[in-house]
């Protein structure tokens, strides 16, 4: 490492190189990290009909004793109160039961969309990989609006489906979790075929022939050979897909129902409808405490990835 | 040895359908001569020529536009020198901070960033709209940048670097002339993923706007809870367009391949 540009190696670091680092750290530290302590804090104030609505505001100017009263006035009580009240535990719990099967459908429509571009002709390989990242870059609110002009009451589906007779009565679609798991889905299907992608494409196809020619039936090579080895593909599409879903918002609010809300909704309401800003914080500081293990498990992979180990 | 099967075939097939049909069938209803959204009148483009006269539409397209231009390029400088700084300088003190620092925001949901960088905005009293909106921006997709620009300097041949070093080429020039235009096809993928980001998002621009700064998406956004209307078939469809002239004008550039394996395989791990 020693001796390569922008760094100069550890010994002689120069100010321009101090200031690489420099830059994008404090940049992070203000806009990244001083914003979650924000968070935490207003979480233990409380609401107040005010500019800004809470209470208490911490005040440089008073000093040390100013400081006592303002840490005085902080409490748990948000977090009480969000404890007792079943909408919060509910909306908690409806969050994960869709992140947890939306990963799970993800990972059944992913891994064999794949598996196909992964086993392609060589020379569609690269076609077929941009054909799925493709969707990507088109708005993400776009994709959602597109599906809302197919699902409403007298949407292409129901046209299509009435055309065939398959339905006699037009059924509904939006406002249900069917609509929400169909928008999951569709929006991070590229998050979850890219890594598992990365991995098969890699593999060692040999090794199933060497299994073939032994004996072994394909489900059994694949299920002993196939499968473990894109299992660090597998794991990296299920986190990525299901950490960022579990705190969504835009698609259950377009797709579903308002009768269960997920806990991204439940904290709109709270900041936009209701302008309870401190319960609002709460609410994110206990969603943030939900997704330490999967964001661990993220930092992890990245770290290893980022330490050269591709 | 690469034969492809009917499973193979049909399952590549089918996903590319799923994920195509809905902005195709979106595409073609724009041109629906009808106002309702759900029969069909003929061809037409009258939905088009009314965006033109809708000034606030217009008006928050350009709002949008230079947000993402703006904040596009400030976060391709810091992700790059953030990128550089993860690559080449090993340890440092406080590199456990930084990496989960750029980490973090990639994954985290939106709700989070939007709430907490609003949160920043208040208590340092700064009046929200454009810049604020900006700053935000900037600071969730310089760390799609770094993680892009990371995977080009992680394959990265530091033989050419330490050749020009060895001529007695100074570390900023060697830079200049050597690294960066090695490593300019990674910046132009993450400075697109930036501004097609930055264009899209609503949900950290719902939380950090103020007044008159009113962005495409949450415009657009507060249209779709009332309902569908061609106009926003239409709108959608030039938003489409955009992005997607924009993804061939960068394949011609780059190579297509890296472009899209850099930006979103970057993001997902290898």
């Amino acid at each position: 490492m020693a001796g390569t540009v922008g760094g100069g190696g550890v010994q002689n670091r120069t100010w321009g190189a101090r200031l690489v680092v420099l830059v994008p750290y404090l940049w992070l530290i203000v806009f990244f990290l001083v914003p979650f302590l924000i968070v935490m804090k207003i979480s233990l104030s409380q609401t107040a009909i005010a500019q800004p609505p809470y209470t208490p505001v911490f005040d440089p100017a008073a000093g040390w004793e100013g400081l006592k009263a303002f840490v005085a006035g902080l409490s748990f009580e948000n977090y009480a109160f969000i404890a007792a009240d079943w909408l919060y535990l509910s909306s908690y719990l409806k969050s994960l039961e869709v992140a947890a099967c939306s990963t799970a459908l993800l990972l059944l429509i992913g891994f064999p969309l794949a598996y196909g571009i992964a086993r392609a002709p060589r020379r569609w390989q690269p076609a077929l990989f941009v054909l799925v990242v493709l969707p990507f870059w088109t708005s993400f609110l776009i994709r959602i609006y597109a599906w809302v002009n197919i699902l409403q009451r007298d949407g292409l589906l129901n046209q299509v489906l009435l055309a065939l007779r398959i339905v006699d009565e037009p059924p509904a679609w939006l406002s249900t979790d069917t609509a929400v798991y169909i928008g999951i889905v569709y929006s991070y299907l590229p998050f979850m075929v890219l890594p598992i992608y990365a991995t098969l494409e890699k593999m060692d196809e040999t090794l199933v022939e060497a299994a073939a020619d032994l004996g072994c039936p394909w489900w059994k090579a694949f299920w002993l050979v196939t499968l473990p080895l894109s299992l660090p593909g597998v794991v990296a599409g299920a986190v990525l897909c299901f950490i960022p879903i579990v705190g969504e918002f835009v698609i259950p609010d377009l797709l579903g129902s308002s009768q269960t809300m997920m806990i991204g909704q439940t904290l709109w309401t709270e900041f936009f409808a209701n302008r309870d800003w401190p319960v609002a914080s709460a609410v994110a500081v206990v969603l943030l405490c939900l997704l330490v293990v999967p964001l661990a498990v993220y930092q992890q992979m990245q770290a290893r990835y980022a330490g050269g180990g591709r | 040895m690469r034969k492809a099967s009917w499973f193979n075939i049909g399952s590549v097939a089918l996903g590319l359908a799923f994920l195509y049909l809905p902005i195709v069938i979106l595409v073609i209803y724009s041109f629906n001569g009808s106002r309702l959204v759900t029969v069909w009148g003929g061809w037409s483009t009258r939905w088009y020529a009314e965006l033109l006269n809708d000034s606030a539409l217009l008006e928050s397209a350009w709002v949008t536009l230079r947000i993402a231009l703006l904040s596009a390029t400030v976060a391709t400088v810091l992700g790059t020198l953030a990128a550089i700084a993860l690559v080449r300088f090993g340890r440092f003190r406080g590199r456990m901070l930084f990496s989960g620092m750029i980490y973090a925001p990639l994954v985290m949901p939106e709700v989070i960033t939007g709430l907490s960088l609003l949160l920043l905005f208040v208590a340092s009293d700064i009046d929200r709209g454009f810049w604020t909106i900006t700053f935000a921006h900037t600071t969730l997709t310089a760390c799609f940048v770094t993680v892009v620009v990371q995977s080009r300097l992680l394959t990265f041949d530091t033989s050419l670097e330490e050749a020009a070093m060895d001529l007695g080429c100074p570390p900023l020039r060697t830079f200049l002339a050597v690294t960066l235009p090695l490593i300019a096809p990674a910046l132009a993928s993450g400075w697109m993923l930036a501004f097609t980001l930055s264009l899209d998002d609503l949900v950290i621009a719902s939380f950090t706007t103020g007044p008159g700064a009113t962005t495409l998406p949450i415009r657009i956004y507060s249209q779709v809870r009332l309902g569908v209307k061609p106009e926003i078939n239409a709108i959608c469809s030039i938003m489409i367009a955009v992005v997607a002239t924009g993804i061939v004008a960068a394949s011609l550039l780059t190579k297509f391949h890296d472009v899209g394996r850099d930006s979103v395989g970057a993001v997902a791990v290898k």
